[in-house]
């Protein structure tokens, strides 16, 4: 067989060109395909924020905020066994959307003993890791303070764990909470590091981050969080700063409110009163 | 379900923190990505800088990082809740995430070295194909993509190659694995870890590792091979690896001295873990016997100007005495971390569990992989010789 040379390289030379134009065309075409695509979702991103997550709840005309008054917390706990239920978290010492912590500071002594209702010795004094109580470690010791502080989610306007997370499967809702897709999480943990309140854990049922997102279910639908819904004094307040008249603007508004950590700057939308130096 | 093993602890914790999120597997990750940029670091000594006393173990530097580099996303997707989702990073990565360029970056890098091992073997993979037979010459054909020109001009164009893989190469690595520690140190939620230090730190660790590496490896081979050692290649990263070590404990002792200077909320409780829990694995493996001692046998061997079978000894000593000294400062920053509780009121301990997906024979197994495929390369592509550069001259 013989070869035309020039023939050969003139023929390569056309199939380099229809090759570019063809990649140059593939480019182009999946840019505008992308594009296209990209403006479809903004339609539908744009009717999804005026129907989110249901029909008839619109989430650009809330902000959900939370107030816990330490004050009146009386460590029953119900709050945490409420929220287990209300969310099929794991029944044992070691996965919390919500706990309880007792700060008790005895006589003579400068920093407060620290301990929550996980402890292997509250643990031991309930029988079980699905049920929940303090304690009574402190019955012959001379206290001079002592409070119950309840920690959460602070559902931060500036969360680190929706910073950190590689995938963007959990994300700030425009009505003000982190929520966690866990149909997309890849479980990898990093938000769980990132988190400086200890709020999250790992899901070993879904095996993604998990957290408490403030009942959205119950929340999206006009009811209260659960742990709200049961805390018996009132501890517990939750309400949309949008509506002047809502429960927590009047706790925000008559109080001096603190929130936790805040030099992390993770600004969060739990706001505190009655929390003391060591909380923390 | 894996068994749950929750993380025993003293003082205060949040109760979430009990069971340890990243274990054994993320402990290992940083210590691979390490190990490839030391490792090509030594190989760039010879292929960018031109120093030829690097030359008798720069390929062979080149496959141990590349061997090292494949196997170095194999502990974060095992680790994974969901390991198949593992592409959703490169899909949709989420930018504001120091995590979301691992993929690219360790795609780019895994790129770049199959390249330059390419182009470095590309002559030798061209006499392979003409001497061998069968299936191998179709291996080293294919391989060599069916081209077999090995002229004067075509080895030059491999050179300048070479030389621009390496020079993309080099800050391709170190900046690989600052980015592992800017992983670490860019966290403000634990202040073991969020250090302005911390990626350097990383980078000076992982060249150390990668020469020591490299050192033992190549003692190890020759002795395999019986094939007499290069005292002059030898020397010469005994020399890098003495100087980068001195810069590696600088910036340790330096981030751990700011952390105890600066005194912040929770100090005692970090004063509390380093003089009990770390005390052994920190101030005396990690400090004293992995980089004081390494240093003073080096030095000493440098200063009496020691030689034969006592400096290669000394050095392989040294160089184990290093490696076990950067993992453990990997299992001291990324377990460390997490045993100082977010609360700053307690301190945890993590026991490895031995079987599992984060157990102990897991972890071990990611660990060998990497020479397995090592052990493989070099029978592939022996890095002994250096045929191309030989006959250029």
């Amino acid at each position: 067989m013989t070869r035309n040379p020039s023939k050969n390289k003139s023929g390569r030379r056309t199939f380099l060109r229809t090759a570019g134009k063809a990649l140059a065309g593939a480019v182009g075409g999946g840019a505008l395909l992308a594009k296209s695509v990209a403006q479809d979702e903004h339609v539908a991103g744009n009717k999804a924020t005026t129907s989110f997550p249901t029909e008839d709840y619109d989430w650009t005309e809330h902000r959900w905020a939370y107030g816990i008054d330490a004050t009146r917390c009386i460590g029953c706990l119900r709050c945490v066994e409420a929220c287990k239920a209300e969310n099929g978290v794991a029944k044992d010492a070691h996965h919390f959307r919500t706990w309880v912590e007792r700060y008790v500071y005895l006589e003579g002594e400068e920093k407060a003993q620290v301990d929550s209702h996980s402890d292997p010795q509250n643990i031991a004094a309930s029988g079980s890791e699905s049920e929940y109580r303090f304690d009574n470690r402190y019955k012959d010791e001379k206290v001079t303070k002592a409070f119950f502080v309840p920690k959460m989610c602070n559902q931060c306007q500036h969360p680190t764990c929706v910073q950190v997370c590689p995938v963007g499967a959990t994300f700030r809702t425009e009505d003000g909470v982190v929520l966690i897709d866990e149909t997309y999480c890849i479980g990898c943990e990093y938000c769980v590091q990132a988190c400086p309140y200890g709020a999250r854990y790992f899901n070993e049922e879904t095996r993604t981050s998990d957290k408490c997102n403030w009942c959205y279910h119950r929340i999206t639908k006009g009811l209260l969080p659960a742990c709200v819904e049961v805390c018996p004094v009132g501890a517990r307040i939750f309400g949309d700063l949008n509506d002047p008249s809502s429960s927590i603007n009047e706790f925000i508004d008559n109080n001096r409110i603190h929130v936790l950590k805040p030099e992390t700057g993770n600004a969060p939308t739990c706001f505190y009163v009655g929390i003391d130096k060591e909380v923390s | 379900m894996e068994m749950l093993v929750s993380a025993p602890y003293t003082g205060y914790v949040y109760p979430n923190e009990t069971i340890i999120p990243w274990t054994l597997l993320i402990a290992i990750y940083p210590y691979l990505t390490g190990l490839v940029a030391g490792a090509f670091t030594v190989s760039s000594m010879h292929h960018a800088f031109g120093m030829e006393r690097f030359k008798p173990v720069a390929r062979f530097a080149l496959l141990i990082s590349l061997s090292c580099m494949i196997f170095v996303p194999l502990p974060l997707i095992l680790h994974l809740g969901h390991p198949e989702r593992a592409m959703n990073a490169m899909i949709t990565p989420h930018l504001s995430s120091a995590f979301a360029m691992f993929g690219f970056f360790a795609a780019f890098y895994v790129v770049l070295l199959a390249l330059e091992c390419w182009f470095v073997f590309r002559v030798d993979n061209v006499a392979r194909a003409q001497s061998s037979t069968g299936v191998l010459r179709t291996f080293y054909r294919a391989i060599t993509l069916w081209s077999d020109d090995v002229s004067v001009k075509a080895r030059e164009y491999d050179r300048k190659w070479l030389m621009a893989l390496a020079i993309i190469g080099i800050p391709g690595a170190h900046g690989l694995h600052g980015y592992v520690g800017f992983v670490y140190g860019s966290l403000k939620s634990r202040e073991w870890w969020g250090s302005d230090l911390m990626p350097v730190i990383f980078i000076f660790s992982a060249v150390i590792s990668g020469m020591a590496l490299c050192i033992v490896l190549y003692v190890l081979a020759a002795r395999l091979r019986r094939i007499r050692l290069d005292f002059a290649c030898l020397k010469g990263m005994a020399y890098a690896l003495w100087g980068f070590l001195m810069f590696a404990l600088l910036l340790e002792a330096l981030g751990f001295a700011n952390i105890v200077y600066k005194g912040k909320e929770g100090i005692d409780v970090i004063m509390e873990y380093v003089r009990g829990p770390l005390f052994v694995r920190y101030f005396v493996v990690q400090f004293g016997l992995g980089a004081v001692l390494p240093i003073m046998i080096i030095g000493g061997m440098i200063a009496r100007d020691t030689r034969g079978k006592q400096f290669v000894v000394g050095l392989v000593i040294s160089s184990v005495l290093v490696l076990i000294s950067v993992f453990m400062m990997r299992w001291n920053v990324v377990i460390g971390g997490q045993e100082i509780s977010k609360t700053m009121k307690g301190l945890l301990t993590y026991i490895p569990p031995l079987y599992g997906r984060q157990g102990i024979l897991a972890g071990t197994a990611v660990m060998i992989a990497p020479f397995g495929l090592l052990w493989l390369l070099t029978h592939l592509f022996p890095p002994w010789g250096d045929m191309s550069q030989e006959e250029l001259k």
